[in-house]
C-alpha cells in the first residue's frame, strides 16, 4: 500500500501507520507525518466533542484526486490519508497524513500540500458540541487563503 | 430521475436529506435550483447562497454544467474537515 486512503470511524494508530507507510523500503530517506486531533476550544466555545459527516463516494473521489496531484508536483515514494468520521471527544486523532520521499523537502511540501487541499476540498462536516449548544464549524478564511500557495 | 442529496447543515435547514427529480427540463444545475425553489418556496433562502457547493457524480461543478438522468447532484456548504 504505497498510496491509499482510509475513511474510518475506528481510531487509528500512529505507529502503525507509520511502520506500513516505511514498510519494505529503504530508498524513503524523508519521511514526514501530520496527525490533526478535537481541540478542547473552537472560537472561544469550550468543545467537548464533535461529529464528523463526509460524502461517501465523493471523500474517496476526492482525497485520491489530490494524492495524485501530489505525486506529480513531488517525487514521493509513499502516501497515505486516514481521516476518521462519526462520534469524536476532545483529544481525539482526526487525520493522519503521512507522506516519504528520498528527500525531505518532497516530504514536508507534500504533507502540506495534502493536509491544505484536503480541508478546502474534500467533502467532511464538523459539527461541534459546546457549551453554548451544537453548532457546525464554518469555513476557515485561514484555509481557503492557504491552497492559494500552491 | 435526477437523484439529489442536500448534506450537512444545509439538510437540517431544508429538513430533506434526499428528493427524485424529474429530468424533464431539468437539463443544468441553475435549472435544477430554479426548479427546486419553485417546488419548495421556503428554500430559496439556503439555496440562493452563493457559497453553497455543487458535485455531479462526486465532482464538483459549476451551476451552468449540464446535468441528465440518473446523474447523482449534492447541494453542500463549504467543507470543514482535516
Amino acid at each position: 500500500m504505497s498510496f491509499s486512503i482510509t475513511v474510518q470511524t475506528q481510531d487509528f494508530d500512529v505507529g502503525r501507520e507509520y511502520a506500513e507507510l516505511i514498510a519494505g523500503d529503504t530508498s524513503a530517506g524523508a519521511v514526514v507525518f501530520f496527525v490533526g486531533r478535537v481541540r478542547d476550544m473552537n472560537h472561544a466555545r469550550d468543545v467537548s466533542g464533535m461529529s464528523l459527516e463526509h460524502y461517501p463516494g465523493m471523500t474517496e473521489n476526492v482525497l485520491q484526486k489530490i494524492l495524485n496531484e501530489a505525486k506529480k508536483r513531488w517525487e514521493l515514494i509513499a502516501a497515505r490519508i486516514v481521516h476518521r468520521v462519526g462520534e469524536l471527544h476532545v483529544g481525539d486523532q482526526i487525520v493522519f497524513v503521512g507522506v516519504t520521499s528520498a528527500h525531505r523537502e518532497h516530504a514536508f511540501q507534500a504533507a502540506e500540500f495534502l493536509m491544505d487541499f484536503l480541508k478546502t476540498q474534500a467533502p467532511f462536516w464538523k459539527k461541534e458540541v459546546t457549551s453554548q449548544g451544537v453548532v457546525w464549524v464554518e469555513e476557515n478564511v485561514k484555509d481557503v487563503v492557504a491552497i492559494r500557495r500552491w | 430521475m435526477i437523484r439529489v442529496l442536500f448534506l450537512a447543515q444545509l439538510r437540517e435547514q431544508l429538513g430533506t436529506a434526499e428528493l427524485q427529480v424529474v429530468d424533464e427540463g431539468v437539463d443544468s444545475i441553475l435549472a435544477l435550483q430554479q426548479h427546486l425553489v419553485t417546488a419548495h418556496p421556503q428554500w430559496e433562502q439556503f439555496l440562493s447562497n452563493n457559497k453553497l457547493l455543487v458535485a455531479v457524480n462526486h465532482e464538483y461543478a459549476k451551476t451552468n454544467v449540464v446535468i441528465k438522468s440518473g446523474d447523482e447532484v449534492a447541494f453542500f456548504p463549504p467543507v470543514t474537515g482535516g
